[in-house]
């Protein structure tokens, strides 16, 4: 799985963070997302989907491996 | 299938059950996906009934937000304020709505917000010894539910607690629905005078308002529009979140069931789950989202023509039984993560993780410490704000 994140659309409202700390964390200047891990070992998979569906922003794609 | 209703905007709740959405909304949702309904100015916009389309057009860029394009589903008469512009950037569309939302989301973190959590944990136990040591019966909304998110929002802002009085019933006022408006204008212009004035105190006092002020003295931001934000962020960080702990407090007394497994579970997940089945069940926010369409649109088979109005009742969608089961019980273990009540899309709630972790530590203590909690008044005798522009209780007599 490979995480692919706009963070031009992103507004910042913490979903992800709260979803899955250990692979979304946010900008300290303005709480825009950041990526702390692209690609997340499969033990993740389950809460960044998770993240990316209940983005409102809809600022998270995923490329799921085939 | 469309159907035309002759139903009015607001519709009325049914008075035996005070925390659900009006019935003949949910007899709308069971019957179509889109209806016409009437609001106070005589139009006819579109109603989306069901959770599934709400969500997805709440994150459609061809529905704006903003109220002074023509065919927008306005919720009270609105008149122009002179001179100060709207009230920040909820009324607008992106890219200057995400402009301006971007210059206030720094302290709404999540890691920013969990480390204010043991600050929170002190005033909700002061607030709770405060209450134990004074008169019963007391009222839970005025001795409890109103301070907490007030002192919070005070501090983060940088607004001093001590003029609570004044912003809390102006807001009170601007967004009651049975505010004429004139009252209502009378009391934007207030707050926003009041917040303007502070703006020119502020020098670097490392709040948010400071910040503000910052960006206004290097030409990023007009003062009028920072005082816009400031109004914006006082009034929706205290009444909905003082609103949850109220209402919040009497669903889980009229379900003692439920109130017994958050008062007697030491799982953070489980007070969690609770705070976002709460958001839920009550849908404070129940004058629904409002949107003009920009361009035609198809929505459920129908297609929305440029120019009309679109509301999308995120309560119903929140009762909605295609996406919650049994959706009128309210159930603290239940997953009801993709609940609307902060809204969804860009304009989704910017201090959703501030009011959550306020609620898990109110919801968390207030039971616990004060397990004898109960209602003073019968359930048909309490004020509900029917007219409110958010949902909740006037007041709430508890002894214990």
């Amino acid at each position: 799985m490979k995480i692919l994140l706009d963070q031009d659309r992103c507004v910042a409202s913490g979903q992800c963070v709260m979803t899955d700390p250990d692979v979304f964390d946010q900008r300290d200047e303005d709480g825009v997302a950041i990526l702390l891990t692209p690609s997340p070992n499969p033990a993740h998979h389950t809460a960044v989907r998770e993240a990316a569906a209940i983005c409102p922003a809809a600022a998270i794609q995923l490329a799921e491996d085939q | 299938m469309v159907i035309d209703t002759a139903l009015s905007l607001p519709a009325a709740r049914d008075a035996k059950c005070p925390f659900d959405p009006p019935p003949e909304l949910r007899k709308l949702q069971d019957q179509a996906p889109l209806v016409r309904v009437r609001i106070w100015d005589g139009s006819t916009p579109w109603l989306v009934t069901r959770h599934a389309d709400q969500r997805q057009l709440l994150t459609d860029p061809r529905l704006s937000a903003d109220p002074t394009k023509p065919g927008y589903p306005l919720q009270v008469e609105r008149r122009a304020v002179s001179g100060r512009g709207g009230i920040g950037f909820i009324m607008m569309d992106d890219p200057e709505h995400n402009r301006l939302r971007r210059m206030v989301t720094a302290p709404f973190a999540i890691k920013r917000v969990e480390a204010l959590r043991p600050g929170i944990q002190r005033i909700v136990d002061d607030l709770i010894d405060r209450m134990l040591a004074g008169p019963k019966p007391a009222d839970l909304v005025e001795a409890f539910a109103l301070p907490v998110p007030s002192l919070v929002i005070c501090q983060l802002l940088g607004v001093p607690y001590e003029d609570h009085a004044l912003f809390q019933s102006h807001s009170r006022n601007l967004i009651s629905r049975s505010s004429t408006p004139e009252v209502r204008g009378a009391s934007f212009e207030a707050l926003h005078d009041y917040l303007s004035s502070l703006l020119a105190t502020k020098d670097a006092d490392g709040d948010l308002l400071s910040q503000l002020a910052e960006r206004v003295g290097n030409g990023e931001l007009s003062r009028g529009d920072a005082a816009g934000i400031g109004v914006l962020l006082l009034v929706a960080g205290h009444e909905t979140t003082a609103n949850m702990i109220s209402l919040g407090t009497l669903a889980l007394l009229e379900n003692p069931d439920q109130l017994a497994l958050l008062r007697d579970s030491d799982d953070p997940k489980l007070v969690a789950s609770a705070v976002e089945e709460l958001l839920r069940y009550l849908t404070i926010t129940h004058t629904g989202r409002r949107r003009v369409a920009l361009a035609d649109i198809e929505i459920a088979g129908t297609t929305v023509r440029a120019g009309e109005g679109v509301i999308l009742p995120n309560d119903i969608g929140n009762r909605d039984p295609g996406q919650f089961p049994d959706p009128d019980r309210l159930d603290v273990t239940r997953d009801a993560g993709r609940h609307l009540a902060f809204g969804f899309g860009v304009h989704q709630c910017l201090g959703q993780p501030l009011a959550r972790v306020e609620l898990q530590v109110v919801y968390s203590t207030l039971y616990r410490r004060i397990p004898t909690l109960h209602r003073t008044a019968e359930l048909a005798d309490i004020p509900f704000k029917h007219d409110g522009g958010v949902y909740g209780v006037h007041e709430l007599p508890v002894s214990w």
